[in-house]
């Protein structure tokens, strides 16, 4: 951050990209708003790798797999035994599987685009594509609840059992706002803050240095390596981030999920 | 951190669309893509994978049905095996039993039937000598009758008042009969 931070303290010519320089130009002008921009592309595109590669890798249905057939069950029986069946349980959890491993792999390939030197742009550094995914999420829980407990579900969900009764008018209103507002707002936004914070890092420390670079005095050109050492560091955490990010998202969509299943347990 | 960043880059476009408003195309377009990865996933992959994951299953525990049936044939037959060598042991021993009693038996009779044959030899014999003797007794009768009126003829036909002459006759029978029996005997 250190090394990040060094451009801004110089000469004052610098400006740093900001959330404007988020928005590429359009590939296609088109329409009333930005036209066909990379992220729809990009998105179209993680659809066809993600079904190109696991429908090659399933086709076979080898009982001793192949390479490509052991990578996708390895990559398939991830999301299937560390998520599903480990946070919603043995009985139900197959129903729920093609959903966790959808978005599992969805938001993974979206988020990789980023650590991908020509691509280099996740797709959810907009926050268009997190708000639908989440909101896809906020729909199944609560119809899952609704289906499995009916209307006495939003009881269930937001008076928590064993509570004295005094306490209610307290705990009864964090439930709903913790439960039904802020659960969906937090799981989009989580997910597109850390994406466009890693895009615009990225950003900055490419400008940042290609300004030094610029510079006449030695000593700042050489600052430049460091800011490249703090980018390389950066990129790393950026990685390991976008493979977390997907998997946070999974895991609290399974979460989700298995509290409306057994919300009368809860 | 993020925050900071964020700030700072905001204070250089300071006039920008909120970060936080989304464009709705490319929401259409995460809407599109995602409901068709989905379908694609429910249709093809889970099934293919569940499938394959299901088959594999049924060939490890086929597999496992099968060598467990295969080891309680094993010990069925190897059950069978100690079952028959049990009662062939049996089986000989009883024999061996047996045939040391027929053995006791055979030689139980063989006694009898020595001691009785040699009852009977023993009794044969005394039957013979009985009759020999009888027979002896018969021809011995006769026989002295006839020495006895030969002695008498010879007696009556000497000189009965000598003594000595008595005694010389009845020295010379004696010795004639002794030449007789020694005759008789060879």
């Amino acid at each position: 951050m250190i090394a990040l931070a060094l451009p801004a303290q110089d000469s004052g010519t610098f400006t740093p990209p900001g959330i404007d320089q988020m928005h590429l130009p359009a590939i296609l002008p088109w329409g009333a708003s930005d036209g066909f921009s990379k992220q729809m592309l990009l998105v179209i595109l993680s659809v066809v790798i993600i079904a190109s590669f696991f429908v090659a890798a399933a086709r076979k249905q080898q009982l001793v797999p192949g390479k490509l057939q052991f990578a996708g069950e390895m990559a398939y029986g991830f999301v299937r035994n560390s998520i599903a069946k480990d946070i919603i349980g043995g009985r139900d959890f197959m129903k729920f599987v093609p959903l966790l491993f959808s978005l599992f792999f969805f938001i993974l390939v979206n988020n990789i685009y980023g650590a991908i030197p020509v691509i280099q742009l996740p797709s959810f550094s907009h926050v268009g594509g997190a708000y639908v995914l989440a909101a896809v999420v906020y729909v199944t829980w609560i119809g899952i609840g609704i289906k499995k407990n009916g209307l006495k579900y939003f009881k269930l969900a937001t008076v928590p059992s064993g509570v004295p009764w005094y306490i209610l008018p307290i705990v009864v209103p964090i439930e709903i706002i913790s439960n039904f507002l802020v659960r969906p707002v937090t799981h989009s936004l989580r997910l597109f803050a850390t994406m466009m914070a890693g895009h615009l890092i990225v950003m900055i420390a490419g400008s940042g240095i290609e300004f030094l670079v610029m510079q006449e005095n030695v000593l700042l050109k050489g600052a430049s390596v460091l800011v490249l050492v703090g980018a390389v560091a950066m990129y790393m955490l950026e990685a390991l981030i976008m493979v977390l990010q997907a998997y946070v998202f999974t895991l609290l969509t399974a979460i989700y999920i298995e509290g409306a299943l057994h919300a009368d347990s809860h | 951190m993020n925050q900071q960043i964020i700030s700072a880059a905001a204070q250089g476009a300071a006039e920008s669309a909120s970060p936080l408003a989304p464009n709705l195309w490319e929401m259409g377009v995460v809407l599109a893509g995602f409901a068709v990865l989905f379908y694609i996933v429910v249709k093809f992959v889970v099934p293919m994978f569940e499938k394959t994951f299901a088959e594999r299953a049924e060939a490890i525990e086929g597999g496992i049905a099968k060598a467990e049936k295969a080891q309680a044939e094993a010990s069925a037959a190897l059950e069978e095996y100690k079952q028959q060598l049990q009662d062939a042991r049996a089986e000989a021993n009883r024999i061996r039993e047996e045939a040391r009693a027929e053995g006791a038996q055979i030689l139980a009779e063989l006694k009898a039937k020595a001691a009785a044959e040699s009852a009977r030899i023993t009794e044969q014999a005394y039957a013979q000598i009985e009759a020999e003797r009888q027979a002896a007794v018969v021809s011995l009768r006769s026989e002295v009758g006839t020495l006895a009126t030969t002695l008498a003829e010879r007696v009556v036909g000497e000189a009965l008042s000598d003594d000595e002459r008595a005694a010389r006759v009845v020295d010379r029978f004696l010795a004639d009969l002794e030449t007789q029996s020694a005759g008789a005997a060879k």
